[in-house]
């Protein structure tokens, strides 16, 4: 294809680059430095899309940020990016993108049927059939929408671009590197403050690419030019393109968004594709600039009505003519430039203005270049369906309200300037409650609200000399105030012709007896009748007329359309638009893509990965791991073709039979230091905790202030102040948030210090009935008899030449020990247990098979202390004093803790001795009773007994003490199983505890 | 995000703390008999109000320590921060 609508050496696209890529499955040629949407003019291309909801044929409006038509979907690497904004997105060698929300083309779309249908779909359309009836709902409603929502689709598949997040912090930050950003960046730059200026697009200079502009002799080009240029190279400087700062957060956090790659053919490896930027600014000037405002007639959504400064964009950044027949539709001066440049590059315009009798240096040039103005003129209706082919205009009355001497002529694009919407966003997002300027009848910046100023177009300043001036002093003031220098450099001598005067009018009256749809929100589709209807039916607040029409929430915000829409309803209310007030702006400013926001934190990066220091040996011993939190421990050791079943009884009945070995690296432990560390104890445990003597350890339970149980574990007096504490691996860090709040802020009067030890010590756990043996051949000089290291007996002894501490506690039941040594030694002490255990048939079990040890003990475990449960309620009301305080003691006697029909532990096994209960099953009396069926309550941990070998599982039921020897069913509706059980006593296995203490 | 000045720190991003909630909340005296409508307003009953509040936060990516922050819960902004025992102004 031959770019028929490019212009030759005009512009700043690199002629000597050709590209190639494919719209639609269509190969077409552009250059370096084209967008997509400049690159598809430039080859005469205006149908990219279809609208949201009458999939109504879309072109281009804008040339920026503000595009609600051309949203594409970008297919790359096997990887689909959709809601890419064809005006932002530069082309690259073999980009492919495809339009969006229209099946089966974009030529011939069979959601058009809605637009004749339009009668149909009127504002709040969807609130108002989809509701009845109810059962319609699942199969025909909601699938319908679904198909018919949204641009694009997501890519299923895992993203694998990079993302990256950088923390920066400056003296100023400038989103927007227009004139007022060039000149408060170089003012405040001059002072000695650490800048960092953001520029969304790839070029700097915003209008000062496109205005014919005059700044201390030189071109709005060659003075921009020169600013970044010297900006760059001072160290205190931070310039950044393609970035778009889009949300302004609270103390002056701001986050940008990098599109490093977006641009380029093949992603090079290390480079990122975009990089958030989280940057913390002692002060931020707002210079994002204004949005050119649309005019509103009939069909003003035809693919060739667009802004009048996109229209000067795209001749004077890209070298394309937007169209051959140009119409320029404006209020204000603003479409004279557009005017203009279509003259200078060969292109005969007609202007209509809506104005009777304006005057302005720019005015006087357009009428000497002989183009056509017609004053008091308007566009009535845009005519052609897929592109405009002609125009129907008018002259209109002085009160704007008749039109007269319709004629329709031939056209092939409209221009509309309906002046200009300084863009307020970021102001408001940092809470600055914006006001209303009669001058320029749009929203400026109010009162600062954090550390923020507004400056140039975006405060709604329009002269580029006052412009100038304002950011000069800015920059200055600003950074005056951070570095206390006085470096002051003078603004520039500035020449301009445009005047800043425009024509209170926006929306064209419809001529007798025609119905045009005028819109005013492009993106949702939202007419001018639709806000009629709202008022019609009674809705007032600007709030609820743009929830029930959808004005200006879709993706681009309603950049282009809040303000027309305000004007509307103010009109018709007889109001003036601050009396409508407006809608509050939230980030982001412009769609950020979800793998920014997540940055490097994906998969296995999320969190990091802890391992003990026997994970090697685990691995090297076929072991199958599962998460415990961020920890990864062994679930099973694979031997054959042992699944997890098989594997985990074999483990835990080694464990019954002769011995085993678990990695209990992972249990959290805090050592509690001080001579009030008992007292402390005391407080914090349920049970009595002054009188433990030296060397012994004692099992503890501790409660949060409500009663609940929190966590429970071992702790050992290691010698008179120093305590070791253990807690479950899951709980750790809050157990040790949780004393820290009693020493810091209850109790600061203890003298008691607590600190995480936990990655200091590697743990091996061995039980079983040959452990004793075990441990005499591991610790031959040490006394390991029942006298020498009784049950919680604590002793420190030497292993083969390193230090250990040997904690005699058990989990599983069994006769155990725990021993300890510094997490340096703990693959030496872990291949010393295994060399050593051989002849006693040693064999290490994974968290399956200690939990089966567990369960059949009636041990509770995080299963049954789920944050539900008080000390009665898992059976360790044994441990409750009833002569000292505790935390959480008083909440035990409140009326729903001292209820007799409180949920308590059991056990329950299967009456046929083979159905193992799916954990999360509720215990019922009667199967079949009539639904919801009364539950008693649930099973919270399941295992196969190796004791008995039948299933066994743990339950937390309805007076759980006088069902056992009760005949009950457990039910699990999600594995549709009814399964006939027995209540026994939660103690399964040994339960007088005779092994332990063996 | 917030910007919080730990007393011993100095400014910190929000993301280094956990919140504590209300820091004028007392707990009762160990052994001492207070009434079930005492006690269930130290656990349970928290005001929220709208404007400065003294809260508690926990350094916890940083010196560990528990400090108070009076902070306004509309605008956020931080007046004062303390140290866990330092009087309140
Ligand atoms: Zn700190």
């Amino acid at each position: 294809m031959s770019q028929d609508f490019r212009l030759d050496n005009v512009g700043m696209v690199n002629r000597e680059k050709k590209i190639s890529f494919k719209f639609n499955g269509k190969k077409y040629f552009g250059f370096e430095g084209d967008t997509i949407a400049s690159a598809l003019i430039a080859n005469g291309v205006h149908l990219v899309g279809r609208s949201f909801k009458y999939h109504r044929p879309r072109g281009f409006f804008g040339v920026g940020v503000d595009e609600p038509y051309a949203i594409l979907q970008l297919d790359r690497n096997n990887e689909r990016d959709p809601n890419i904004r064809a005006t932002e997105q530069e082309i690259f060698e073999g980009l492919e993108v495809k339009s969006v929300n229209c099946w089966p083309s974009v030529n011939f779309d069979i959601g058009a049927i809605n637009n004749f249908l339009k009668m149909f779909f009127p504002a709040g359309f969807y609130y108002k059939t989809f509701m009845w009836p109810p059962s319609f709902w699942y199969k025909i409603y909601e699938p319908f929408i679904r198909m018919a929502a949204g641009f694009g689709e997501a890519s299923i598949k895992h993203d694998k671009e990079r993302y990256e997040h950088k923390y920066e912090y400056c003296d100023l930050l400038i989103t927007g590197s227009g004139p007022s950003g060039l000149a408060s960046a170089y003012a405040a730059a001059k002072n000695g403050a650490r800048v960092i200026l953001a520029e969304d697009k790839p070029r700097f200079g915003g209008s000062l690419l496109t205005s014919d502009v005059n700044i201390g002799n030189q071109t709005g080009v060659e003075w921009t030019e020169k600013i970044i240029a010297e900006l760059k190279s001072m160290p205190n400087v931070t310039v950044k393109n393609r970035s778009q700062v889009f949300g302004y957060y609270d103390h002056n956090m701001l986050v940008m968004s990098e599109r490093i790659s977006d641009h380029l053919p093949k992603t090079q490896k290390y480079l990122p594709k975009q990089r958030l930027w989280y940057i913390r600014a002692n002060e931020v000037l707002i210079s994002s600039g204004s949005i050119e405002r649309p005019l509103v007639f009939g069909n003003n959504d035809t693919p060739g009505v667009m802004l009048s400064s996109a229209a000067k964009e795209y001749m004077k950044v890209y070298g394309v003519l937007v169209g051959k027949k140009p119409l320029i539709f404006t209020n204000n001066d603003s479409g004279y430039e557009t005017a203009i440049e279509f003259k200078k590059n060969g292109v005969n315009p007609i202007i209509l203005d809506t104005r009777s009798n304006p005057s302005s240096d720019i005015i006087t040039e357009a009428k000497n270049l002989n183009i056509e103005i017609r004053f008091s003129y308007v566009v009535v209706a845009a005519k052609g369906y897929k592109k405009v082919k002609s125009a129907d205009i008018a002259k209109i009355s002085d009160n704007k309200k008749e039109l007269f001497n319709i004629e329709n002529i031939e056209c092939d694009c409209i221009c509309v300037s309906g002046f200009w919407t300084p863009s307020i966003h970021l102001a408001s997002q940092s809470g600055n409650k914006s006001k209303f300027n009669e001058k320029i009848d749009a929203f400026v910046p109010d009162k600062s609200k954090q550390k923020e100023n507004t400056i140039g177009s975006a405060n709604g300043i329009f002269t580029l000399e006052e412009t100038i001036k304002d950011a000069f002093d800015k920059g200055f003031d600003v950074s005056n105030k951070i570095t206390e220098k006085n470096n002051k450099v003078s603004a520039p001598t500035v020449v301009e012709k445009k005047s800043t005067d425009h024509d209170k009018f926006w929306c064209v009256p419809l001529p007798k007896g025609k119905s045009y749809k005028r819109f005013l929100d492009f993106q949702n589709d939202v007419a001018v009748s639709d806000i009629e209807l709202a008022l019609r039916e009674g809705f007032r607040s600007i709030e609820h007329v743009k929830r029930y029409t959808t004005l200006g929430m879709a993706t681009d915000q309603g950049k282009t359309s809040n303000l027309n829409g305000l004007q509307l309803v103010s009109d018709i209310e007889n109001k003036v638009v601050p009396q409508v007030g407006h809608t509050t702006f939230r980030p982001p400013y412009t769609p950020v893509s979800i793998g920014a926001i997540v940055g490097r934190e994906v998969g296995k990066h999320s969190k990091p990965t802890r391992k003990s220091p026997m994970h090697s040996w685990h691995e090297k011993n076929n072991a199958v791991f599962v998460d415990a939190g961020v920890w990864l421990r062994p679930r099973y050791y694979k031997q054959g073709n042992e699944g997890l079943f098989e594997a985990s009884k074999r483990e835990a009945k080694n464990v019954r039979q002769n011995v085993g070995v678990c990695d209990v690296t992972t249990l959290g432990k805090i050592d509690v230091k001080g001579p009030d560390a008992a007292e402390f104890l005391n407080r914090v445990y349920t049970n009595a905790w002054l009188k433990l003597p030296v060397g012994k350890a004692r099992y503890g339970v501790m409660l949060r202030e409500d009663g609940i149980v929190m966590d429970d574990g071992t702790t050992t007096r290691i010698s008179e102040n120093h305590y070791h504490m253990t807690t479950t691996t899951a709980q750790a860090a809050n157990v040790l948030s949780h004393l820290e709040y009693y020493l810091q802020l209850v109790w600061p009067e203890l003298n008691v210090n607590v600190v995480s030890t936990t990655e200091q010590w590697a743990g091996a756990a061995i039980a079983g009935p040959n452990s004793r043996k075990l441990l005499m051949k591991l610790f031959p000089n040490l006394d390991v008899s029942n006298e020498g290291l009784p049950f919680m007996g604590y002793k420190e002894a030497d292993l083969f030449g390193v230090p250990a501490k040997i904690y005699r506690i058990s989990f599983s039941g069994e006769l155990a020990y725990e021993i300890n040594v510094e997490s340096d030694n703990g693959y030496f002490m872990w291949e010393k247990i295994m060399e050593v255990g051989k002849e006693f048939q040693i064999q290490p079990y994974g968290t399956e098979a200690l939990s089966t040890l567990r369960i059949e003990m009636g041990h509770v475990a995080g299963s049954e202390l789920d944050g539900r449960t008080i000390p009665y309620d898992a059976s360790l009301e044994g441990l409750v004093s009833k002569k000292k305080d505790f935390i959480g003691k008083r909440s035990l006697n409140r009326s729903a803790f001292t209820s007799t029909d409180r949920e308590k532990l059991v056990g329950v096994v299967p009456i046929d001795k083979t159905t193992s209960i799916p954990e999360g099953s509720y215990i019922v009396k009667d199967p079949k009773a009539k639904l919801p069926n009364p539950k008693l309550g649930h099973v919270s941990a399941s295992c196969w007994s190796v004791e008995y070998d039948n299933p066994f599982s743990l339950a937390i039921i309805k007076d759980g003490k006088n069902m056992i020897g009760q005949k009950l069913f457990a039910m699990s509706p999600l594995k549709n199983k009814t399964i006939p059980v027995e209540i026994v006593s939660s103690h399964y296995v040994d339960p007088e505890g005779k092994r332990v203490r063996s | 995000m917030l910007y919080i000045n730990c007393p011993h720190c100095g400014l910190r991003s929000q993301n280094e703390f956990a919140y504590g909630g209300d820091a004028t909340v007392k707990r009762p005296e160990l052994n001492k008999e207070i009434s079930d409508q005492e006690w269930d307003n130290f656990v349970y009953l928290r005001k929220s109000p709208r404007g400065k509040h003294l809260e508690l936060w926990h350094h916890i990516s940083g010196c560990r320590q528990w400090i108070k922050v009076e902070r306004d819960t509309s605008t956020h902004e931080i007046f004062k921060t303390y140290k866990a025992n330092e009087a309140i102004e």
